[in-house]
């Protein structure tokens, strides 16, 4: 067969598939995530149809898709709400921070991953998936809770930890020297600042600057510019994802709120092919041998997130109930897990069993986490009861 | 009265307060536009038993039933010395004759005796509205009559 009808051929079967899992996904309740990723797994490497005709596209694609999810992150949040929410909640993002990096980059350590590994590991396990909890919150009715603010405020710290983070880990796993990787630092903090501090006072020179009445214009601006800053961050070793984050805190006001509406369906099917992309890189063979420590990790990894969630809960003065509402609502990963796993594993200087250890992990944790935040209320509920023999009506 | 504001990054805002019977009572306002009336549970007020999805037309109307009824029960404590004398609300529902009509043309004080003594309009007071004041859905009339003379004047509002 031709090639290009070959490769249509299955492109087309792909993301049909997509189409039928995230159905199911909605049907049952949960993030499509974990799905796409089984997905993946069956038409890739050792699965049970090995497509190679869209390899190279899946690659492409998933990086516009790690680029495209970066940029609405940041389009979500504005300078001024980043700033309080980091000057609010910082200890709680850094308590976030040590709790749940230690386990994922001590159990790479042990495997003997060595220090990349361990970065790595500990990014998987660090960073809550804050589209499966701003789901989770809003579809349990949970926007107007009392602890709600907390975990946002948590999120957000991690997602400006994820800024710092990347250009870290892309610098590492390009094997520079101890000095190269402190200058990569340098610059990636000297460019948040930078733009924070330009997104704070001229906000909304950036939105003028890609703004348009007529669709067509504004998506091709934004794409375009989305792509630019990604590639010059990029080949300033500051990691194309930060660069897409740092554009889209920028853009804020109602072109933000415009760019989040065009560029939700762009998003969708990008993300959706990274998802797809990852796991067609992983062999599900490789997956069985490292289930037990992906489960380990993950029960781990859910009681040190509880953790987070109810300290930080307490601190504001939050009963039990939130307390543990907290804690639940960020046991899940999700799409960022996945993003510095994949920038790892495209990267060559981390072991295979890493994408299997990574993809099982996230797999677990996607499904655990929504179902942990809906039943963890009844749960403590039941536990409370005998415990509180409060007569009513005492005053 | 303390109302507190919350930022939620990336949702929008939420503005409640603590009611005296220690529910905490208040609004979500999206970014994208919609608001939610949030009710928090008897026994947690960290929790939210309900959180209704209202439209802004939604609003502005719970807002005049709330702020209607404070101003009705202020005048019937100014009028309860005075017998026979009755405070009313009437609503301006759609389909009413006199929607986007001056109030004049109902001609209520002439026909029933009652005198419209405010129009509670997205919140704020009408105080003592004039015959060129102009009605529009989810008004809430206030009226001060005889008890016959308002039921007279809920007749012309609702039929003409």
């Amino acid at each position: 067969m031709d090639p290009l009808a070959l490769t249509l051929i299955e492109l087309g079967a792909v993301v049909f598939c997509l189409g039928l899992l995230a159905r199911l996904a909605e049907r049952i309740g949960m993030s499509p995530i974990p799905l796409y990723l089984v997905g993946g797994l069956f038409f890739g490497a050792g699965g049970f149809m090995e497509f190679k005709g869209i390899q190279e596209f899946a690659h492409i694609s998933g990086e516009i898709g790690v680029i495209l999810l970066l940029l609405m992150l940041g389009l979500e949040y504005t300078a001024t709400e980043l700033v309080t929410g980091l000057r609010r909640s910082w200890q709680a993002g850094v308590l976030d921070l040590i709790l749940n990096f230690l386990p994922g980059a001590g159990l790479a350590v042990l495997l003997g991953w060595g220090l990349v590994g361990a970065m790595v590991m500990g990014g998987v396990t660090y960073i809550s998936s804050s589209g499966i909890a701003a789901k989770v919150i809003t579809d349990l009715g949970r926007v107007g809770n009392r602890e709600t603010p907390t975990i946002l405020a948590i999120l957000v710290f991690e997602d400006l930890a994820m800024a710092l983070y990347l250009p870290i880990l892309t610098a590492i796993l390009a094997g520079v020297s101890f000095l190269g990787g402190l200058q990569t630092v340098g610059i990636s903090l000297a460019v948040v600042t930078v733009v924070l501090m330009v997104a704070l006072r001229h906000g909304h020179r950036v939105s003028q600057a890609v703004h348009s009445e007529n669709s067509e214009v504004f998506l091709l601006n934004l794409l375009g510019a989305a792509l630019l800053v990604a590639g010059v961050a990029s080949a300033l070793q500051v990691s194309a994802a930060v660069g897409a984050f740092m554009l889209g805190i920028a853009i804020s006001g109602v072109t933000a709120h415009n760019a989040t509406r065009i560029l939700e369906p762009l998003r969708d099917l990008f993300a959706a092919i990274f998802f797809v992309a990852f796991g067609l890189n992983t062999d599900p063979a490789s997956i069985p041998p490292v289930i037990g420590w992906a489960l380990a990790l993950a029960l781990l990894t859910a009681l040190t997130k509880m953790g987070t969630g109810i300290w930080a809960a307490k601190r504001v003065g939050i009963a039990v109930p939130g307390r543990f509402r907290a804690g639940a609502t960020l046991i899940a990963r999700g799409e960022f897990s996945i993003v510095i796993a994949g920038l790892a594993v495209a990267s060559g200087a981390v072991q295979s069993e890493l994408a299997a250890l990574a993809t099982a992990y996230v797999l677990i944790m996607a499904i655990v986490g929504p179902l942990a935040a809906k039943y963890i209320e009844p749960l403590v509920r039941a536990f409370r009861r005998p415990a509180k023999p409060q007569p009513a009506g005492v005053a | 009265m303390n109302v507190d504001e919350t930022d939620l990054p990336g949702l929008g805002r939420r503005k409640d307060f603590m009611t005296a019977s220690g529910r905490r009572i208040g609004v979500v306002e999206y970014r994208e536009g919609q608001s939610e009336l949030i009710v928090s549970t008897w026994d947690d007020p960290d929790t939210c038993q309900a959180s209704i999805p209202l439209t802004a037309d939604e609003a502005a109307t719970l807002g005049n039933l709330l702020g209607g009824q404070h101003l009705a029960m202020q005048l019937s404590e100014a009028h309860r010395e005075i017998p026979g004398i009755v405070t009313r609300q009437f609503s301006i529902a759609s389909g009413s004759p006199f929607e986007n009509q001056p109030m004049g043309k109902a001609c209520i004080r002439t026909r029933s005796g009652v005198s419209i003594v405010a129009i509670m309009r997205e919140g704020e007071v009408v105080p003592s509205p004039g015959p060129d004041v102009v009605l529009h859905r989810g008004d809430l009339l206030v009226a001060v009559g005889t008890q016959e003379g308002l039921d007279t004047a809920a007749d012309i509002l609702r039929n003409g």
